[in-house]
């Protein structure tokens, strides 16, 4: 893949962050989540902390805030199911502006807010100061299965074609006056679907065929492989080292 | 129904993590089964068309809209390992690129979205279209019937979950009515969505829908006028070794999902036996078993303090022993078997076996 074909999510920079080696950001952000999540929700000061961390990596990597807050909006699903929580949590209530709400739920509410938020922020961040081709070796390079890797490389490479062709359909249907207005017209969006898988999967035979013509024999070669020094991986794991120590004094205190 | 962090525990969370590690390994040596080595390739397509359906939006009444989440579809289209392993690399790029759903979430995901949707609804077609008539119709309807069940069964799934490691206690009544009462309705348009689409498919590209592969009509050829059935390909040897281990792991699953958690809410009165026993004092007499206090005396496992989850907990691991035990008696008898075949037996079966690798291989190439 040339340049312009990086994923929406990416920010190209030249910043430290960008320039570590995937895997070890990989590790470093899958370290941070699961340190996050175990801290324990009474100590709201550890989160103030985590979320500070956050912020000095994302002045590290240049990412501006309104990018990332931008990209916080996935959760909102489920903001929504935490702000239900007091309402129908059990135990003991309490009453705020004249509603009566769980403690229990409030408590609960806080908990998914929190650590919902710091693991998508974190998550952002990977995914803005990574690119794909890099996160895919990362995770070659972290032993996931290679056969999985080959399925997530073939996923991601092809996942534009395959929405394109969605997106012509759609333009296709549209330019024939179809507007999908409810149940009725669910026959015609399924067979759309139906024509997408065929031509994905015929397409999916077609890249094999020419894989095969080009020596293809169940594996792919690495080329690149990415190594990591001592330094860089000391360099990544600052910041879950840094968690730790939060969420130790998260659990003493 | 992408989990975010922090809403199930940390120990269930790695939990669900290690079955759903466990279920794509074993999923990725059944894909190369079901794709031998076009896997990467047409999995990995697949799973973009899987990525791009769930972006289909069908409009359900004013102004809301609900979107596919196709692990029925893939099982049926595909296959239900490939189908198990597309939608879990949807839901890793998922987690990974677009923060949707939570890393520590992911086996929590995985496990409800890619593993119980799929075998679910994979489970459900067979049966159907074994009891039902061999048409493309009856395809049809299986379908309907798996992606309609299929949805409730993951809102069951994360319910179970959330019972066992949730991080407010929400009551679990409210939860499942919530959690399953919605999911019904997703299920009604993922069923009908799902359905149509495998009737289209299977209106252009019938061999493409491996649920639908046993329903090839017989080749017939016309010799002299009449109509003569084709001589059938030999079926492949490999295939018997096969369903003995799907059979097996299926018990093992059924037998796992039954003793760990429908034991939770089984009743904890004493069964119709015991009630009848202690009615008429015929139980008097009864002593207390030889092994009334081994660690999993009267289905429970003892200092876990929560009835049903101590039931649970016995039922798995008295599945284990029993498995294992059965296992090591049918290794035993095998071996014992296998040394009584005569050698000229037993050269004939290898020859046989070299034959088929050497087919496969050329086949392959």
């Amino acid at each position: 893949m040339g340049a312009g074909h990086a994923h929406k999510l990416y920010r190209h920079g030249h910043s430290p962050v960008h320039g570590l080696p995937p895997h070890t950001k990989l590790a470093a952000v899958f370290a941070f989540v699961v340190v996050v999540v175990s801290t324990p929700r009474e100590a709201m000061w550890a989160f103030g902390l985590y979320a500070v961390l956050l912020g000095t990596v994302a002045y590290a990597a240049r990412v501006p805030a309104g990018f990332l807050l931008r990209r916080l909006l996935i959760e909102v699903p489920f903001v929504a199911f935490a702000v239900l929580m007091p309402f129908v949590a059990e135990g003991e209530r309490v009453d705020v502006l004249g509603l009566s709400l769980s403690v229990n739920g409030l408590w609960g509410a806080w908990n998914v807010l929190a650590k919902g938020t710091l693991g998508v922020a974190a998550s952002v961040l990977l995914a803005a100061t990574t690119e794909l081709r890099e996160l895919l070796l990362g995770l070659q390079r972290l032993k996931l299965p290679p056969l999985l890797v080959q399925i997530a490389s073939f996923m991601i490479r092809y996942g534009d074609v395959i929405t394109d062709e969605m997106r012509r359909m759609r333009i296709a249907r549209e330019s024939r006056g179809f507007e999908a207005k409810g149940v009725r017209h669910w026959g015609v969006l399924a067979k759309s679907a139906g024509a997408l898988f065929i031509r994905s999967y015929e397409r999916g035979e077609r890249v094999h065929l020419a894989m095969v013509s080009r020596g293809y024999a169940g594996s792919m070669p690495v080329i690149d492989e990415v190594t990591a020094s001592r330094a860089q991986w000391s360099y990544a794991l600052a910041l879950p080292g840094a968690a730790l120590v939060v969420c130790l004094l998260g659990w003493s205190l | 129904m992408h989990v975010p962090d922090g809403f199930i525990n940390a120990p269930t969370s790695a939990a669900t993590g290690v079955i759903a590690a466990g279920a794509v390994a074993v999923s990725l040596r059944g894909a190369r089964r079901e794709l031998d080595e076009r896997t990467a390739p047409l999995a990995g397509l697949v799973a973009a068309f899987i990525f791009a359906v769930q972006m289909l939006n069908f409009p359900v009444a004013a102004g809301t809209s609900g979107h596919l989440l196709g692990g029925a579809l893939a099982a049926i289209l595909v296959g239900p390992y490939t189908g198990v392993l597309c939608v879990s690399v949807v839901l890793l790029m998922q987690g990974i690129l677009f923060a949707d759903g939570g890393l520590t979430a992911l086996g929590v995901n995985i496990t409800n979205m890619a593993i119980v949707t799929t075998v679910v609804a994979y489970a459900l077609f067979r049966g159907l279209v074994k009891v039902l008539p061999r048409t493309r119709r009856s395809v049809t309807v299986a379908s309907f019937v798996a992606a309609l069940f299929s949805v409730p069964a993951a809102a069951l799934a994360f319910t179970l979950m959330y019972a066992v490691g949730g991080t407010t206690d929400v009551s679990i009544g409210k939860v499942a009515t919530a959690m399953i009462g919605v999911h019904v309705l997703i299920g009604i348009g993922e069923a009908v969505i799902t359905a149509l689409t495998v009737g289209a498919v299977i209106a252009v590209r019938p061999d493409l829908v491996y649920g639908a592969r046993g329903l090839t009509q017989r080749l017939k050829l016309r010799v002299n006028g009449e109509l003569v059935d084709a001589p059938e390909p030999e079926p492949a040897p490999v295939a018997a070794r096969t369903s003995h281990r799907t059979v097996w792991a299926a018990g093992l699953a059924a037998s796992l999902v039954l003793a760990g958690f429908v034991s939770f809410y089984a009743s904890a009165d004493p069964d119709g036996l015991e009630k009848v026993a202690a009615d008429h004092g015929i139980d008097k007499k009864t002593e207390e078993h030889a092994v009334a206090d081994s660690p999993l005396a009267d289905y429970g496992v003892k200092d876990v303090t929560d009835a049903r989850l101590s039931g649970g907990l016995a039922g798995v691991i008295g599945v284990g022993v029993t498995v294992v035990a059965g296992s090591t008696v049918f290794w035993a008898v095998r071996r014992r078997r296998d040394d009584d075949t005569s050698p000229s037996n037993t050269s004939n079966t290898s020859n046989t076996s070299t034959d088929v690798s050497d087919s496969t291989s050329t086949t392959s190439v």
